[in-house]
């Protein structure tokens, strides 16, 4: 076998080692857990897109999700309970030329923090909000959640959880998010495009990005943690611009994946420049000034 | 690498040639990499890092095509590859045309 020239004199850089708090790393994430992988889709489409990295700002609520805002390398803010996304608008009206990244699970933005959701979409905030959806409460042991599956066992429904879940690309569209995307932490280079598009673009973006929980979900489920990575090959439907109200995920027909939605509406802040701020409107957004 | 039709321009291709690195330190033993290789360059090693995991251990350094897959799918950021100076593959064409 050929000896690889590696460990020899000093340790090798990992290609995201400059967007990472490399002191905090190993992360606490558990062996198999998804999130790892979203976080550093997340950083690779940062650094993609070629937007200034000096004005990002990522912002995680709570949860194991919201770990990723203490190991970027970049501003960040871990913030209370369900408040991602207030703390992330108020950031972005008191300095509009932040780019906000909001990195939060599921539980996070749909549960405690559903309403925030549901009205920075309706003002179309200028965000990017990337859920890690891992189907159930993983860090508080595994309850269920608003978007565990029909059936699906968990701590408090161990006999199978008989209430539906969450669609939640439907509610990001109805709502009134300008771009919605989901992708499971398989379909790696979809996701990081598509978050890469969703930050380059303006008005509120919504990614949803699946990923397995093999600690609480999986080993209740009977799921290891590579099954879980099969069942996303297997039941993936890569379906661009499907409409949203097929996609409940239901693991027994496949969960549609794609970019399902990509508009064009004035964020709240021009609606804003223009009835209350006229004077930073002359330099920012000349088409709304007519 | 096998192919059902072999492509027209399949002499002129050039295969890029990587070098897994892999900070062993970092790995908590999930396997993804090691699973999800195109090429199944890697391998579970006999040894253990500091946290007791078995981290991969690269068995076909030859095969390696630099796809990068091992290096997005890792949640730990422990494995990456990087291009090989020496670009081309023994067999190949030598007259290999700049794409």
């Amino acid at each position: 076998m050929q000896e690889i020239p590696m460990t020899s004199k000093k340790q090798p850089q990992h290609p995201l080692d400059d967007l990472i708090r490399t002191d905090r790393i190993p992360h606490i994430w558990c062996p198999g857990c998804g999130i790892g992988t979203v976080f550093s889709a997340c950083l690779a489409a940062l650094k993609a897109s070629g937007i200034n990295l000096q004005k990002t700002v990522m912002v995680s609520g709570i949860g194991c999700s919201g770990r990723a805002a203490g190991y970027v390398k970049l501003d960040s803010f871990h913030t209370t309970h369900g408040r991602a996304i207030p703390f992330a608008t108020g950031l972005k009206l008191a300095n509009p030329e932040l780019n906000l990244v909001v990195f939060s699970g599921d539980g996070d933005l749909f549960a405690i923090g559903g309403n925030h959701f549901i009205h920075a979409a309706r003002r179309n905030m200028d965000m990017t909000v990337i859920c890690v959806n891992n189907l159930n409460y993983g860090m508080t042991g595994g309850q269920v959640a608003a978007t565990t599956p029909y059936m699906a066992k968990s701590t408090t429904t161990p006999a199978g959880n008989p209430e539906l879940p969450f669609n939640l690309p439907l509610m990001a569209y109805a709502c009134g998010a300008t771009y919605v995307a989901r992708w499971t932490m398989l379909h790696i280079r979809d996701l990081t495009d598509s978050i890469t598009e969703a930050l380059c673009k303006k008005g509120f973006s919504f990614i949803e990005a699946l990923s397995p929980c093999p600690v609480n979900y999986g080993r209740r489920n009977k799921q290891k943690p590579l099954d879980m990575l099969k069942l996303y090959q297997e039941k993936a439907i890569i379906k661009n611009h499907a409409d949203p109200s097929t996609l409940d995920i239901d693991f027994e027909k496949g969960i549609i994946l794609g970019k399902f939605i990509d508009l064009d509406r004035p964020t709240f802040i021009e609606h804003y420049d223009k009835i209350y701020r006229p004077s930073r409107l002359q330099e920012n957004v000349p088409e709304l000034n007519s | 690498m096998e192919f059902w039709r072999v492509p027209l321009d399949a002499d002129t291709i050039q295969v890029s040639l990587g070098i897994v690195h892999i900070l062993e330190d970092r790995c908590k033993g999930c396997g993804y990499c090691i699973e999800y290789c195109p090429k199944q360059a890697l391998e579970f090693s006999t040894k253990f890092n500091q946290k007791g995991y078995h981290p991969p251990v690269v068995i076909k350094p030859d095969e390696c095509v630099n796809c990068h897959y091992c290096e997005i799918i890792c949640p730990e950021f422990a494995i990456f590859s990087v291009e090989c100076p020496q670009t081309t593959k023994p067999g190949q064409a030598e007259t290999n045309h700049a794409i």
